[in-house]
C-alpha cells in the first residue's frame, strides 16, 4: 500500500482541496509549481543552508540512558526542541517562506493556536524582511500573552480572532477568509500537515527532514537505520508526518501516534480525533474530525495548545485507518507525569505536546533488544506556568 | 419543469434572490420569511444551512449562523420546518450550505429531502466541480435537482466554460475576491469582468452576488447580468428589531420599486 499522496491530491479517501472556488486559483497556483520549486537546486540549497545555519540542524538523536533503563528498552530521542524558537515548527516555516519567494508573494499571513506556529512564522518574516499577519483566536491571545509579545517583538501584526469559539480553528478560517479577500498578493503559512491540497504534502516534505536525519543517525548509533517503534505526538500532525516520512513504506517500522485525551476520551473534554472523530470536511480536507451528529465542527480540548485541533491533516487518517499507525490517546494527567519522568530522568523539559508522546511509553511494550525513537518535537519553556501548577512546583 | 428554469423564462431579467440564513434571527422565523419575501416581491430565495465553519461567508452571515445554531437550527430541523412550504410559497427556493453538514446527513438522502419539500436548487460553495461531476452529477440529476456553481474574477475562461457546462439554473458570478458581505462598490474593473463573462455567450443566465447591497448595486447587477443575489445586507435589515414581516417588506422596497 502507498502512503504517498496521489495525483489528485488523495491519501486514499482522504485529502483533497474542498475549498470555495474564489481560492482555488491560489491554491492551483501552488499545486502547479510546488514540486517543481522544492526539487530546484536553488531551493533545495538555500532551504539546506537555512536549515543548518539558521535553525540549527540537523538536531542531535540522543540515546536516553535512564529512560531506556526506567522501560527496559532502547530509547533515542530526536531533539527536535534544539531548533531554534523551539520546536520543530521552524523547519516548515522556513521551507514555506522560500516558497513565498519563489511565487513572488510579499504579504505573508499564518494562523496559531499556542502561538508557536505564529512565533515560527513571525521570525522567518523578520528574517526575510516580509509582512507578517497572524491570526490567533483571541482566547488564545488572552492565555498566550508572552507568545503574543514575541510575535509583536518579531514586527508581526496579531489579529485576535472573535469569531466561533475563538480558538485554533476560528483563527484558521480566519486566515482562509483572508487569503480570499486578498487572492493576488498574499501567501498562506499553514502551521501543519492539514488545509487543502497541496498543503498536507508540501508541509510534510518540509517536516520530512526529521526523518531523514533519524535514519542516518540512527545508522551510525546502532549500525541499523530503522527503529522498531517511532513514535510522535498528533495534533494536526506536522512532527510525526515530518518523523514518519522516511519510513512509511517500512513495515518494519511501528509507527505511534499519541493523541490527546484530555480528561479521558469519553470525558467530553477531548482531543482524541482519529479516535472519536468521522469522517468530513475541515479546512479544506477530508480527513476524520470531531463532530456532532449535524457535521457542526466540535471544539476540541486538551492541556495542550498545541493538540486540540479537531481535525488531524489526512495522511494520519489514511495511516491509522489502513493500521499503518497505531494511535494511543494519553490524558492531560499522563502527559503531565511523562513530562516529569523525562525531566527527572534526562534533564529536558519537554513541551505539552511532546509529554503526549512521551506517556505512550507507559503502554507499548518493546522488548530489551528493540530501538524505540521519540520525536520529541518541542522544549517545554511555554508550558511552565502549566507545570508549575499542575505539579505544584 | 425545475421553478428556477421557469422564472428565467418567464422574467428574463432584473432577478432578485435574497439570501437568509435558516433559524435566524429565531429558530422558527424561516417559513414566514419566506412568505414575507415572496409577498414582498422577491423572485427566488437562497436559503443558509448554518454551519460552524462557514469559510467564504463574512462578519454577517458568520454572526446569523452562530445565533442560528444557538438557536437550535439543523438541516433536519430545517427540512422539516419546510415541509408543506409548498402550499403557500411558489418562488424558486434555492439551499446554500457547506459540504460536510451535508455529507453527513449523506448525499443521497439530502437531494431526496430537497425534492420531498419542494427545494429547486443547491448551492455547495466547497465542494470542487471535479468532485461534483465524478461524484454526484448523477445524482442531482435523478432528484431534479439544480447544482449551482461559482466563478470569480479570476476563474480562468477555460474553467468558466467548464463550471458553465456543469452548473444548471444560473451561474453564480461572486462579484469580486472577498468573502461575503466585505465589499460594498461596484468598480470598473468588475465591470469588466461582468462583460468578459457577457460575452462568452454562456449556456445559462447568471447572477451577481457578493458586494450587491442597495438599490444602486443591484441596478448595475441588473445591467450586466440576470440579476442579483443580496444576502448579507439583508441579514442586517433583519437582525434589527421589529415585526419580522414589516423589515422583510422594508427592505425589498429599498432594492427595488
Amino acid at each position: 500500500m502507498g502512503f504517498e499522496i496521489d495525483q489528485k491530491g488523495f491519501y486514499g479517501e482522504f485529502g483533497g482541496a474542498y475549498i470555495p472556488e474564489m481560492l482555488y486559483p491560489n491554491i492551483r497556483e501552488l499545486e502547479e509549481n510546488y514540486l517543481k520549486i522544492i526539487g530546484s537546486e536553488q531551493f533545495r540549497e538555500q532551504f539546506r543552508r537555512l536549515l543548518q545555519d539558521y535553525a540549527g540542524r540537523p538536531t542531535p538523536l540522543f540515546r536516553a540512558d535512564r529512560l531506556s533503563e526506567h522501560y527496559g528498552t532502547n530509547i533515542y530521542l530526536k531533539r527536535e526542541d534544539l531548533n531554534h524558537t523551539g520546536a520543530h515548527k521552524i523547519n516548515n516555516t522556513i521551507g514555506q517562506i522560500l516558497m513565498a519567494r519563489h511565487l513572488g508573494k510579499r504579504r505573508i499571513i499564518a494562523e496559531t493556536g499556542a502561538g508557536q506556529h505564529g512565533v515560527a512564522t513571525a521570525t522567518v518574516c523578520a528574517l526575510t524582511g516580509v509582512n507578517c499577519i497572524v491570526y490567533m483566536g483571541a482566547l488564545d491571545v488572552e492565555r498566550q500573552s508572552p507568545n503574543v509579545k514575541k510575535m509583536k517583538m518579531l514586527g508581526a501584526e496579531v489579529v485576535p480572532v472573535h469569531s466561533g469559539n475563538k480558538t485554533l480553528k476560528d483563527a484558521t478560517n480566519e486566515a482562509i477568509r483572508d487569503w480570499i479577500n486578498h487572492p493576488v498578493e498574499t501567501y498562506y503559512i499553514i502551521g501543519s500537515v492539514v488545509g487543502p491540497h497541496p498543503y498536507p504534502d508540501m508541509v510534510t516534505r518540509f517536516q520530512s527532514v526529521i526523518s531523514e536525519e533519524i535514519r542516518l543517525q540512527l545508522a551510525e548509533k546502532t549500525g541499523r537505520d530503522f527503529p522498531d517503534y517511532l513514535v510522535a505526538c498528533v495534533g494536526g500532525g506536522s512532527n510525526a508526518a515530518g518523523a514518519y516520512y522516511h519510513y512509511l513504506d517500512d513495515e518494519r517500522v511501528r509507527l505511534i501516534s499519541a493523541e490527546a485525551a484530555g480528561m479521558g476520551v469519553n470525558s467530553g473534554q477531548t482531543a482524541a480525533t482519529s479516535l472519536l472523530g468521522r469522517t468530513g470536511i475541515i479546512h479544506g480536507s477530508r480527513t476524520l474530525l470531531m463532530q456532532d451528529e449535524d457535521g457542526q465542527i466540535q471544539e476540541p480540548y486538551s492541556i495542550s495548545a498545541g493538540l486540540d485541533y479537531p481535525g488531524v491533516g489526512p495522511l494520519h487518517s489514511w495511516l491509522a485507518k489502513t493500521g499503518r499507525s497505531t494511535v494511543y490517546a494519553a490524558t492531560d494527567e499522563e502527559a503531565l507525569q511523562a513530562a516529569l519522568l523525562c525531566t527527572r530522568k534526562e534533564g529536558i523539559i519537554p513541551a505539552l505536546e511532546t509529554a503526549h508522546a512521551l506517556a505512550v511509553l507507559d503502554k507499548i511494550t518493546p522488548g530489551k533488544e528493540e530501538t524505540v525513537v521519540v520525536n520529541l518535537s518541542g522544549r517545554g519553556d511555554k508550558d511552565m506556568e502549566t507545570y508549575i501548577n499542575r505539579l505544584s512546583l | 419543469m425545475n421553478r428556477i428554469d421557469q422564472l428565467f423564462r418567464e422574467k428574463g431579467g432584473e432577478i432578485l434572490s435574497v439570501y437568509t440564513t435558516a433559524g435566524y434571527p429565531d429558530l422558527n422565523d424561516t417559513p414566514a420569511l419566506l412568505r414575507a419575501l415572496q409577498s414582498g416581491g422577491t423572485d427566488m430565495v437562497e436559503i443558509g444551512i448554518p454551519f460552524s465553519d462557514p469559510l467564504a461567508d463574512g462578519p454577517v452571515i458568520q454572526q446569523s449562523s452562530q445565533v442560528a445554531l444557538q438557536n437550535g437550527m439543523n438541516l433536519k430541523l430545517l427540512f422539516s420546518q419546510l415541509t408543506g412550504i409548498r402550499s403557500t410559497v411558489h418562488i424558486p427556493l434555492v439551499l446554500m450550505g457547506y459540504l460536510n453538514p451535508v455529507l453527513q446527513l449523506g448525499m443521497e438522502n439530502f437531494l431526496e429531502k430537497c425534492r420531498e419539500v419542494g427545494i429547486d436548487g443547491v448551492i455547495i460553495p466547497d465542494l470542487p466541480p471535479d468532485e461534483y461531476e465524478a461524484r454526484y452529477f448523477e445524482l442531482f440529476k435523478k432528484y431534479g435537482i439544480h447544482h449551482i456553481l461559482l466563478i470569480t474574477p479570476h476563474t480562468s475562461t477555460e474553467r468558466i466554460q467548464k463550471i458553465a457546462r456543469l452548473s444548471k439554473g444560473f451561474l453564480y458570478l461572486v462579484s469580486d475576491a472577498s468573502t461575503t458581505g466585505v465589499k460594498s462598490e461596484i468598480g470598473r474593473h468588475q465591470i469588466e469582468y461582468f462583460q468578459r463573462i457577457r460575452k462568452m455567450d454562456l449556456p445559462l443566465p447568471g447572477l451577481i452576488g457578493f458586494g450587491i447591497s442597495n438599490r444602486k448595486t443591484f441596478r448595475t447587477a441588473c445591467m450586466h447580468a440576470g440579476g442579483a443575489i443580496i444576502g448579507s445586507a439583508f441579514i442586517r435589515a433583519i437582525g434589527e428589531e421589529g415585526p419580522l414581516e414589516e423589515k422583510v417588506k422594508r427592505f425589498i422596497s429599498s432594492i427595488r420599486v
